[in-house]
């Protein structure tokens, strides 16, 4: 589950790691509240105004300015506010339609008194899949883009991997503070804030911290200016507070509704939709429609029970999408019977009233005999197969004809 | 012979009384597994299924002889139950349970690695020996004692394969379903080995999902210590970058992530690489001639 950059700052802060300092706002009157009390707070003549939205990127679209005054603070978020910021991350990316912003964060200059003193660098921690165990990566090259660093420049890309049991040690520390070229009060504060940071990771099961840019300020404080969050869902049950932030704007509508179903779904941009039971049985439905001819309009695992009202529910999601032309419905049934996944799909079929798309069924393993019986003679325009060759020849007619 | 499971397999289930434990827990025994009861902490001195229930794993172990465990404890216990079947010195462990959080399996990952034990999964349908033992919730009436050794990181689409390796007229061996969790036990390299060196096992079918470098790995043991036909797919060639698919282990990260790039490297190392998942059990079939 990702996290606004605020909502990240939180987590962080609550957990002793330095922030650069904020408020958000969802009006510019808002806005100019808050900016107020952060200058009494903080003593900042200069505010950053940023777009708070699911996507990096932010400041090339013009969803990250800075305000110079009361008025800029004023002006400039009421500009922001509304906007539908378009980032090259954002979906269609920087041509796309951009994503409707609904709040800023209203942040200190952590840059001040003097811009050139400030150094940025770039540290994240994330798990390392193939050595099991988490990974600390950081850079000297702050404030851009990290896969770009790792192309041109590798050798200023360092990783540092921490024991499972025994955690970050004082002398991994070091190295990190040593190998982004510190010294003095600068070198000691990034050892504790990287430290932080790591406790950070650990006690919110995050999946991923990434703090860029991460600043050595001109007293020689570590501060996070920017941070990317994401939390391991399997593990929001020990974070009931976290479960709060989720952003459901920020989410596919479709995508949200499915998930509210208990239906695994990702959208995608082809024509055939399929529903299918098992996510590796899923993506391999997916493989099967482009080999026929056709491509996958979306991804849907309906899970292990795929009774009369999921496979209904499923239905609804998948006949969203006005560019489905067919959808194919493939059940390996184990412990649920075929013959019941069968009568589910002609029960959601006839609830539903208005299907004007092809269907195929293919249902294999218990029953499956007695389950093409059922769609056979259900009198509905539905197709059935049992082998999964069958399916994809059914396919490719559906395809071939329209 | 077989690998990992058989019918001298003493297993314990983990989360015996649970509704997912007892109902699976009877599919096994109806299969003709050898269960020797469960453990449910607190509930150790009653019967169930007609089998004994114990309050720990080492008590199982101790008393009743357990060798093998399958877990069905709810995501939250899951690790601990890992752990302490491994504690208990249990040497097949079979984990079930999916939606164990990331950091809980980086834990049990480096407590068991010098432990005497194999972990499966978690997050998998299990290992099954065909007429010997059914360690799992896959669909026992399937599969069909033979030589054919099945790998995979997925459930119904193992099923795919079983199914049509049966229907082609020939059986399995062992089947070992690994999990689609980021960090699981047992690697497809590690299940491609076993099998390799099972004399009961004439060829191997591996299957793979976008995400992570598993199947590369075993790719490359497999040129360099391969002695019987492997047939491979790889699911997930239409997924979008960036986007989990189901399995928590199932997103393209990188470029060597992609289906593309682990069918070319399966191919360059003498696998058998089918493009369509309906072609698995036919392209065994003619591998073993």
């Amino acid at each position: 589950m990702n996290l606004h950059e605020y909502q990240g700052k939180e987590i962080l802060a609550s957990h002793g790691v330095k922030i650069q300092r904020g408020y958000i706002a969802e009006t510019a009157a808002e806005a100019l509240t808050v900016f107020k009390k952060l200058q009494e707070e903080t003593g900042t003549d200069i505010a950053v105004i940023k777009a708070q939205i699911h996507a990096g990127g932010r400041g090339k679209g013009g969803g990250v300015k800075l305000a110079k005054n009361v008025e800029e603070v004023e002006k400039i978020s009421g500009e922001i506010l509304g906007m539908m910021l378009k980032t090259p991350q954002t979906p269609g990316g920087l041509t796309g339609p951009g994503k409707l912003v609904s709040k800023v964060l209203i942040a200190e200059d952590s840059y001040a008194p003097d811009f050139d003193k400030c150094q940025e660098f770039y540290v994240s921690i994330m798990l390392d899949r193939e050595k099991k165990c988490n990974v600390i990566i950081y850079s000297t090259e702050g404030g851009m883009n990290i896969e770009e660093v790792a192309e041109t420049t590798p050798h200023l890309v360092y990783k540092e991997w921490i024991d499972a049991e025994l955690g970050i040690q004082g002398f991994q520390l070091r190295k990190i503070a040593f190998n982004l070229g510190l010294s003095g009060a600068a070198f000691k504060d990034m050892t504790k804030f990287i430290a932080k940071l790591y406790t950070a990771f650990l006690k919110s099961d995050s999946s991923l911290i990434e703090i860029n840019p991460c600043l050595v300020d001109c007293n020689d404080q570590i501060v996070a200016v920017d941070t990317k969050f994401s939390l391991d869902e399997n593990a929001l049950f020990r974070h009931p507070d976290y479960e709060a932030m989720r952003d459901k704007s920020e989410e596919d509508p479709t995508d949200v509704e499915a998930k509210d179903y208990g239906l695994n779904f990702v959208k995608l941009d082809g024509n055939v939709g399929c529903m299918v039971n098992g996510a590796g049985l899923a993506m391999a439905t997916m493989d099967i429609i482009k080999l026929s001819g056709g491509s996958p309009a979306n991804f849907l695992d309906v899970g292990g029970t795929a009774d009369a009202e999921r496979v209904e529910n499923a239905f609804k999601i998948i006949l969203k999408d006005p560019n489905v032309k067919a959808i194919l419905i493939n059940i390996f049934g184990g412990i649920v019977r075929c013959d019941r996944v069968a009568n589910g799909v002609v029960d959601a079929y006839k609830n539903m009233g208005n299907i004007n798309v092809p269907i195929i069924v293919r249902l294999q393993g218990t029953n499956a005999e007695l389950a093409k019986e059922i769609i056979d003679k259900s009198g509905l325009e539905v197709k059935s197969a049992i082998l999964l060759q069958e399916a994809a020849d059914l396919v490719k007619d559906v395809v071939g004809r329209s | 012979m077989s690998v990992l499971v058989d019918k001298n397999s003493k297993i314990v289930v983990q989360g015996f009384t649970g509704k997912e434990g007892s109902f699976h827990a009877e599919q096994m025994i109806a299969y003709g597994t050898n269960v020797i009861g469960g453990v449910t902490p607190g509930k150790g001195g009653q019967t169930h299924l007609d089998k004994a229930v114990y309050n720990t794993v080492d008590d199982a172990v101790k008393k009743g002889g357990a060798n093998t465990s399958i877990i069905f404890v709810p995501p939250r216990f899951a690790g601990d139950a890992i752990m302490e079947a491994a504690e208990a010195g249990v040497k097949v462990i079979v984990c079930i349970t999916e939606g164990i959080p990331v950091q809980d399996m980086v834990k049990v990952k480096a407590y068991i690695e010098d432990k005497d034990c194999r972990l499966v999964g978690p997050n998998c349908p299990g290992v099954i020996t065909p007429g010997e033992a059914k360690l799992g919730i896959m669909p026992g009436f399937i599969h069909k004692p033979g030589r054919i050794g099945i790998v995979s990181r997925s459930g119904t689409l193992t099923y795919e394969a079983v199914d049509q390796v049966t229907k082609a007229g020939m059986g399995q061996s062992t089947c070992i379903g690994i999990g689609g969790d980021p960090i699981i036990g047992t690697t497809t390299k590690d299940a491609v080995e076993l099998l390799m060196n099972d004399p009961e096992t004439d060829g191997i079918i591996m299957i793979g999902e976008i995400g992570g470098s598993m199947e590369a790995d075993a790719a490359y043991w497999i040129k360099e210590n391969g002695t019987k036909p492997v047939v491979g797919f790889i699911a997930g060639q239409t997924a979008p970058k960036g986007r989990t698919m189901g399995h928590a282990g199932a997103i393209i990260g990188g470029e060597n992530d992609t289906a593309e790039a682990k069918m070319r490297i399966m191919r360059e190392c003498g696998i058998h690489v089918v493009e369509s998942p309906a072609q698995i059990g036919a392209r065994m079939a003619e591998a073993l001639g």
